[in-house]
């Protein structure tokens, strides 16, 4: 699998530079007007500023833009793509190594054309598929706030991207094939919520960046469409937000949604891994409208009511190896139980239900196996200051996919049961 | 087949609404589940582990060193992926918690130590070398190595293969503290052998029973440390 992958992207590679070549000809109109760029900029004032460090939470642009234990905004955090390891820059306005010599026009050019200030194409890492919805006077906002912080300075460090996706004839074909500058217009059929939301989410909050499928060479089709993709940086899968069996939140009431945006626990379940990462350092800072727009926007992606039960005979039950699955349920009793009930229906807010938990019943079992391997504390946000945690629990691959199989197999889930194949694909 | 699946599942939690939830104790000790699996229940750790004890240690050592791992001056995956954004004032509390927690040490384990290793070891532990510009354990780590307040660790009841990890983590640069960062200097002025003959003696001393830092540093800091609050 991984090999078929490694030589796929190989030709892909191949063909991506032959195309290049033939693609250089035609790629001309993707780029800032010149002379927006040379036009006095007015001066921005402290509200402009402040109400930037509003927009840079909800863009979350500080999580990638710092080092762990390192400067706010000084850059260098490593980013992991399939194509390499991308090192994100240095906002604070540093002369030599930050924004310093920037202006407001050359920040626009980066959010909505992805092209740094000489012109040269920005690796898609960095999502300006998504920030190229952002208005001119948000960019503005976001620009001001950015020039308002201390100087950084911190030596660059280079990406370790392999041959030859960080060529410029590489960037150019990738957005030649999948890139256009430009906003959606708001639909008129819309709520002024739903559009703002829609704003938010597409643009701002760039939720794509990690729950829009990807093909082969990272690209999104269909407008970022976020039927969920499998993230190189930490493992995680990105749950579809689009199918009620993942993590389509249309059937939620508006109320938990917001809720669980604002401190990443509800009965319904943590947010968990980079999600976790999402909530503590984005959405549990936003202004409640824009939650609600959130929310209703992303209510609007996936089915507001679950269709009834088919028969429990129409259902197609997966085999499930009865020996197997009673190690697990043993596993589960010794080690899971006394958090999680007899039951599976946990303490809501504290720890998840597990019976009926998507996390549990989600096609990949990626996410649960992980879970229970790393542990980890619920998000610790304001609303929840103090989270519950779990263990990390060093279980042997046998024992992984027996308990996952028990999990889910139990409390009427028919998921398929785990592989100690799986298990270790996964890990 | 993925809808039938939620859907039943969907069917199952409704069920469940008559199973009550888990009570869950509104407790630090409930709150802290993730710390005591591997730390051991009261933080104690196990006898012989790699794992150390965390219980009793000086709350600003133990503060210091959540820290360090949250922020990437410690490398432990496990607790740098637990840390990962908890805010100071929680970290701060779950270091009062084990701190204040007095409970009894485990005897000592054996350790298998040639006889010259552990003199040497108990030379550097206590009086220092000064040929090798190396100062005594015990001028920081307190005369009876039980650690001092406000956040100097006690070097007893620790595993060796733990002590012997950390020494090699300060030399390979992988284990940082606050800057100045001084245990980093002592220990690449260790060779391979002190490093071993120190962690042997260390590892096998018995402890002393209650083992609590004393109340202050005993003898004047031979190097400017960030972790005791030197300026750098």
């Amino acid at each position: 699998m991984k090999l078929t992958l490694t030589v796929g992207r190989l030709f892909a590679g191949l063909a991506l530079v032959l195309a290049g070549v033939a693609a250089a000809a035609w790629l001309w109109d993707d780029d800032i007007d010149p002379a927006a760029l040379s036009a006095t900029q007015p001066a921005s004032t402290p509200e402009q500023a402040a109400r930037g460090a509003q927009l840079a939470l909800a863009g979350n642009c500080a999580s990638c833009h710092t080092a762990r234990g390192g400067q706010r905004y000084a850059g260098g955090r490593p980013i992991d793509t399939p194509f390499g390891t991308v090192v994100a820059g240095n906002l604070t306005p540093d002369p030599d190594t930050g924004l310093g010599h920037w202006t407001a026009a050359d920040f626009w050019r980066a959010l909505h054309h992805g092209r740094g200030k000489d012109g040269r194409r920005l690796l898609p890492a960095f999502p300006y598929t998504s920030f190229t919805q952002i208005t001119r006077e948000d960019s503005d906002a976001l620009f001001a706030h950015l020039r308002s912080l201390p100087p950084v300075q911190r030596a660059t460090t280079p990406h370790a991207l392999r041959w030859p996706y960080g060529t410029p004839l590489a960037q150019a074909l990738w957005r030649a094939l999948y890139f256009k500058p430009g906003s959606t217009p708001p639909d008129p059929t819309q709520s002024a919520e739903w559009n703002r939301g829609a704003y938010l989410v597409r643009g701002l909050g760039h939720c794509a960046a990690c729950h829009g499928a990807r093909d082969l060479l990272g690209g999104q089709h269909a407008g970022g469409a976020m039927t969920g993709s499998h993230l190189a940086h930490g493992g995680w899968y990105a749950p579809s937000l689009t199918d009620p069996a993942e993590a389509g939140v249309g059937h939620w009431p508006l109320d938990d949604l917001v809720q669980w945006l604002r401190s990443g626990v509800t009965a319904q379940g943590t947010a968990q891994g980079p999600m976790a990462e999402v909530v503590v350092r984005s959405t549990q800072h936003l202004p409640e409208a824009d939650l609600r727009a959130m929310a209703v926007y992303l209510r609007s992606l996936s089915p507001s009511a679950l269709p009834a039960p088919a028969p429990a005979e129409a259902q197609a039950t997966p085999v499930v190896d009865p020996a197997r699955r009673q190690v697990g349920e043993k596993l589960y009793v010794d080690h899971c139980a006394s958090c999680h009930g007899q039951q599976g229906q946990g303490a809501p807010g504290i720890y998840p239900a597990l019976a009926g938990s998507r996390l549990v019943t989600m096609d990949d079992p990626g996410n649960l196996l992980r879970v229970i391997t790393q542990g980890g504390f619920a998000p610790a946000t304001a609303a929840n200051p103090r989270p519950y945690g779990m263990p990390p629990f060093d279980l042997g691959h046998a024992e992984l996919a027996a308990l996952t199989t028990y999990l889910r197999s139990a409390w009427g889930h028919r998921a398929a049961p785990v592989s100690e194949v799986q298990v270790l694909t996964t890990r | 087949m993925k809808f039938a699946a939620l859907i039943a599942a969907w069917w199952s939690t409704l069920a469940l609404a008559t199973a009550a939830p888990v009570s869950v104790p509104d407790t630090l000790a409930q709150r802290l589940a993730p710390c005591t699996a591997c730390h051991g229940q009261q933080g104690r750790a196990v006898s012989g582990a790699y794992v150390p004890r965390i219980a009793g240690k000086p709350a600003g050592y133990l503060y210091e060193q959540l820290i360090n791992f949250r922020d990437g001056r410690r490398q432990n995956a496990t607790m740098v992926a637990l840390l990962a954004d908890l805010p100071d004032a929680y970290l701060r509390e779950i270091a009062a918690h084990f701190a204040a927690l007095d409970l009894p040490h485990a005897p000592a384990p054996a350790v298998a130590a040639s006889p010259t290793a552990l003199v040497r070891g108990e030379a550097i532990a206590r009086r220092g070398d000064a040929s090798a510009k190396l100062p005594a354990c015990a001028d920081c780590h307190g005369e009876q190595l039980t650690g001092a307040l406000p956040a100097m660790p006690g070097l007893l009841g620790l595993p060796r293969d733990y002590l012997i990890a950390q020494l090699g983590a300060w030399q390979t640069g992988s284990r940082h503290a606050t800057a100045p960062d001084c245990m980093a200097d002592i220990a690449r002025r260790l060779s391979p052998a002190d490093s071993s003959a120190v962690a042997d003696w260390l590892a096998s001393q018995p402890v002393p029973q209650p083992m609590r830092p004393a109340a202050r540093p005993e003898r004047p800091a031979p190097l400017r440390c960030g972790s005791a609050g030197h300026a750098p």
